[in-house]
């Protein structure tokens, strides 16, 4: 392994540590409620990244993605009373073929019809769900816990751990495809997709793997919602906030770097859960407005931009 | 159910809701479709439109009339938006796409919210001598409101086609879409044409907001639903196509109404949008476009 | 020396016992909180506001008197906007960041059915607020839902009756795709089927629909006898208005039955005659028939009340039972001299208690035992008249016998003229 590829794993093993000591001491769980809900968008900022900010495709239904997982949860439950890891690794299937059609049939044209194609299938599968009396309809459908194993005292607290857990593995995902040659594929793309075609990158294929990728990691992340929130309904759950937020995230954080979406997602994240207990929801959705707005505008590279930019200028002073 | 009367009834209301969905539209189509502007906020600006005639109805204005007053406001804010984006996004050049988007984004999440700050989250309507009154068509009756809004839709949408095509702005503008370094070579300035033609495009929203409120009640997150019929609309008309936004306006409203009647409203939006998909698959570039 | 020793160790005594004295106290006046997430804006605004009122004029009331166990009530409110998406979070955080001692629902089922989980999971009370149904699948042992109802008979029995006298064989339901119109409507359903009705059109409509036009048309198209409606507050206006341009037909004798939304003095001060002739469920209306010691003394105050903080004068529908939920939540502490919600729950289980709507007890399942759900036709109502329903003739109680004040006027064209 190289010296990185090391440095990554010992960040993650910690990463683990923390939040298994977390769960040892930390009692109030409300802590474990918020922290859940910023490590989920860790997860989705960076399977979105993997498609809009590698390969440049804009993705604007995230929320169909996510809420395809929480719904194959849910029916999966109500089916077979299946347990999580099944349910995460059904949900991941499922939104990876989504993910893939959605390729299939938008990929050959221009980005922006890839974006409004994503809106349409967001609306599409939300409307199916409305419709669909067995998993609860626009009604929405209670979800029972089953009772928590050992040793943890909650199950908040065990689907905290999960989510860490999948977070990890999201970021390693993303890592993996950043430093390999479809890494470099999916940047050819970006940049120029004519130029890359004409150099023989298979580029219909790589965009298909990175949506597919993309969408499963998506799934993936809904896939507990069902146990956490104990009740699902369709409009919070296909809600637009999801798409926004996760292409707010990578935006602001940095699209270029894995490391970008996380630090966008902890940092977003953050300021949402701790604005929603204390001010109020709509400040929520202001404070993501304003700071995509503001990012976009004057650090297009985001924060790992920034971060890029101070370290080259110390550099220089050094050099001096 | 089925009977004819009901089928001929959806076609009728289909026809006058789809053309209201044109009006909606035409101010994306001319920003995304001859701009290449991802103009997101556009629905969000015509919830402020909305609003702009609420609050003038609230002092006895006639929300119509209420929208053409606004509508020069609009056109200026236009402008300052599209100036403000050029500057920091086509200037620079590159990766334009992902960031523009991201931006109009960000406007449309700021101006819901601005309005649940000013407004709250409840729905708000307006009083008009033609709201709430109906006109007996045999044995249809339908509502007046949707007639006015189908004659305003008519006028906008017309009027517009008719502007681009017939005067010489118009034609520049649509000159710039077509080949913009050949439009410079020819003396004349692009930046300052498009900013003419993007705050034409956010006026109608003025006009097509003030139909929006007599149509059914408004509320900050309205704007949500219309993103996806805007853009319906649009990439099934093929972009910068004016008559093509009618006609697709026309498509979606009566697709929308018949499944309706015929199936049930909760099934409704999926067809719309099955519709954009087949459209996308099979001919990406609409029924009109170029 | 000796005396300075001596005062000293005196003083310090005095103080010693001053602060023992005092310390407890001072620990024995941290209020009791109550929190609840409650409408305050969105669809069920009208409601949840009036219901606010009601509750914070309970608080006072009590803390005049010293408050419950000696010590202060105090209420923790969050404005749930009519959203279940929001409910989940308010009380996760009513429970672990605010650590309230009991807790009220929100208003409607709507808001309230996604915390049925959480409740069930931590295993708490809960004083539920104008719910239907929400606990037969669950069978929580800690919920109790104050409202005048608990089956679908008492909210769908008396309009189904009506039409039946009236000659009526057929039926439409139009229902709202939500927890509380749903459970309505297959309750209708039940009945209807039991009284022998033929159900000719079926219809349920996404929570966001504006536009009901093509629903009307098609519900005219079907001719039916009865329209049984359950809808939330802004569908049923959107429904009323739609009723008025596209008109229903003559051949429905009866129309309405569960629109929530025409109990609020707001709203129906707004659809003023659009809601002639239409027969809806409510919790009160004046007359000699609901007369229970304290209402109409408690109404007097909170019309004064209300019309301070600018919400619906009347208060016919949430407020006197939400000011009934406070006074069981004072009867029950008092009585066990307990804020533990097992002892509580146990005390509502087993005893009546006395309120301002008369009084109540709860079945096993926390629904009420005793159900008096008055159905109203709105009669002679004009446009832009908010006075208008305290008069006679107005809002009369067609059903039960027991709380009659006028007769039903069927069909239903001939009651909106």
């Amino acid at each position: 392994m190289t010296r990185h590829g090391k440095s990554y794993w010992v960040g993650a093993a910690i990463v683990v540590a923390l939040a298994m000591l977390a769960i040892a001491t930390v009692q109030n769980e409300y802590f474990f409620f918020a922290s859940y809900i910023v490590l989920q968008f860790v997860v989705l900022a960076t399977a979105w990244n993997i498609l809009g900010g590698y390969a440049g495709y804009v993705n604007f239904g995230t929320g169909a993605f996510f809420g395809t997982g929480v719904y194959t949860s849910v029916l999966l439950i109500n089916l077979f009373g299946a347990p999580l890891l099944v349910q995460i690794l059904v949900a991941a299937a499922v939104s990876g073929t989504l993910g893939y059609a959605t390729g299939m049939l938008t990929l050959r044209l221009r980005g922006i019809f890839y974006s409004i194609a994503t809106v349409a299938v967001a609306i599409i599968i939300e409307t199916l769900i409305v419709n669909w009396r067995y998993v609860g309809g626009s009604t929405g459908i209670q979800i029972l816990r089953p009772p928590v194993m050992p040793p943890f005292e909650s199950y908040t607290k065990m689907l905290f751990l999960v989510m860490t857990l999948l977070a990890v593995a999201a970021t390693a995902i993303a890592r993996f495809i950043e430093t390999s040659w479809i890494g470099r594929g999916l940047r050819a793309i970006r940049d120029s997709e004519i130029a890359a075609e004409g150099c023989g990158v298979p580029t219909l294929k790589l965009k298909l793997f990175a949506c597919t990728v993309s969408g499963a990691l998506m799934g993936a992340a809904g896939a507990p919602l069902a146990m956490y929130q104990s009740y699902i309904e369709p409009v919070s759950t296909f809600s637009l906030n999801y798409s926004v937020s996760a292409l707010a995230m990578p935006m602001i954080g940095g699209t270029s770097h894995w490391i970008g979406p996380v630090i966008g997602a902890l940092l977003l994240g953050s300021i949402q859960q701790i604005v929603t207990v204390t001010i109020s929801n709509e400040i929520n959705v202001l404070v993501v407005g304003v700071l995509l707005v503001l990012f976009v505008v004057a650090a297009p590279s985001g924060i790992v931009g920034l971060a890029r930019t101070l370290m080259r200028k110390r550099v220089v002073r050094e050099a001096e | 159910m089925f009977s004819w009367e009901l089928l001929l009834e959806a076609v009728i209301f289909g026809l006058l809701v789809g053309c209201f969905y044109a009006a909606v539209s035409v101010g994306l189509s001319v920003s995304l479709g001859l701009l290449d502007v991802p103009q997101v906020a556009h629905p969000a600006f015509l919830v402020v439109g909305s609003y702009g005639a609420y609050l003038l109805g609230l002092h006895g204005w006639d929300p119509l009339v209420a929208g053409v007053a606004l509508a020069p406001l609009f056109f200026v804010a236009g402008i300052l938006v599209y100036r403000f984006y050029y500057e920091t996004f086509e200037k620079r050049g590159a990766d334009t796409g992902v960031r523009g988007l991201a931006f109009f984004f960000g406007i449309a999440f700021i101006v819901e919210v601005l309005l649940i700050l000013a407004f709250g989250v409840d729905q708000r309507s307006v009083d008009a001598p033609y709201i709430g009154a109906s006109v007996a068509l045999g044995d249809v009756r339908i509502p007046v409101r949707l007639l006015v809004a189908f004659g305003t839709a008519l006028i906008l949408t017309g009027g517009l086609a008719l502007y681009l095509s017939k005067t010489f702005t118009g034609r520049a503008i649509k000159a710039v879409a077509q080949d913009e370094v050949a439009l410079r070579l020819m003396g004349a300035n692009p930046v300052r044409i498009k900013q003419w033609a993007f705050g034409i495009a956010t006026a109608t929203a003025s006009i097509a907001g003030a139909m929006l409120i007599v149509v059914s009640p408004v509320d900050p997150n309205l704007d949500r639903v219309y993103i996806g019929r805007t853009f319906c609309v649009v990439v099934l008309a093929g972009l910068g196509s004016m008559g093509g936004t009618l006609v697709a306006g026309l498509v979606l409203g009566v697709t929308e109404s018949i499944v309706l009647t015929m199936f049930g409203a909760s099934w409704a939006p999926a067809v719309a949008f099955g519709l954009l998909l087949v459209v996308l698959g099979v001919r990406p570039q609409g029924l009109f476009g170029r | 020396m000796k005396m300075f020793t001596r005062c000293c160790s005196f003083l310090a005594c005095a103080l010693a016992l001053a602060v023992g004295t005092f310390a407890p106290a001072a620990h024995a006046q941290q209020p009791i909180k109550i929190g609840m997430g409650i409408s305050q804006t969105g669809g069920l605004g009208g409601g949840g506001k009036s219901a606010l009122v009601a509750l914070r004029m309970w608080a006072d009331d009590v803390n005049a008197k010293g408050g419950l166990l000696g010590r202060n009530v105090e209420l923790v409110v969050y404005d749930d906007q009519s959203n279940p998406a929001t409910t989940p979070g308010i009380y996760t955080k009513l429970i672990d960041v605010d650590k309230v001692d009991l807790l009220i629902g929100p208003y409607a089922s709507v808001p309230t059915a996604p915390i049925m989980p959480l409740i069930k999971q931590r295993d708490l009370l809960l004083m539920s607020n104008f719910t239907f149904k929400l606990n037969r699948n669950l069978k929580h042992d800690k919920v109790f839902n104050n409202s005048p109802w608990a089956h679908e008979e008492d909210l769908a029995g008396g309009v189904l009756q009506i039409g039946r006298e009236a000659g009526a064989k057929t039926i439409a339901i139009l229902a709202a795709d939500q927890e509380f119109a749903q459970n309505l409507a297959n309750g209708a359903k039940n009945v209807a089927n039991r009284m022998g009705l033929k159900t000719v059109y079926e219809q349920n409509y996404p929570p966001s629909t504006v536009d009901f036009s093509a629903m009307i048309r098609a519900i005219r198209a079907a001719r039916p006898d009865i329209v049984y409606v359950c809808s939330y507050p802004n569908d049923s206006v959107a429904i009323l208005r739609a009723v008025k341009e596209i008109g229903i037909g003559d051949s429905v004798k009866v129309f309405g039955g569960g629109m929530v939304g025409l109990q609020f003095t707001p709203v129906i001060a707004g659809l003023g005659s659009l809601a002639n002739g239409v027969v809806n469920f409510t919790s009160y209306a004046p007359g000699n028939t609901m007369d229970f010691p304290g209402i109409r003394d408690f109404l007097d105050r909170y019309s004064k009340k209300a019309a301070e903080e600018n919400v619906d004068p009347l208060g016919y529908y949430l407020p006197p039972y939400s000011y009934a939920i406070g006074q069981m939540i004072a009867q029950a502490v008092t009585a066990t001299k307990s804020l533990n919600h097992k002892v509580l729950a146990e005390y509502l289980h087993k005893n009546e208690m006395q309120t301002i709507v008369g009084p109540i007890s709860f079945d096993e399942l926390g629904e009420r035992a005793k159900p008096a759900v008055p159905l109203v036709q709105f009669q002679s109502l004009v446009d832009k008249d908010v006075d208008q329903f305290r008069k006679p003739g107005r809002l009369v109680i067609v059903h039960p016998p027991q709380y009659k004040t006028g007769e039903a006027i069927v069909p239903f064209e001939k009651a909106r003229k």
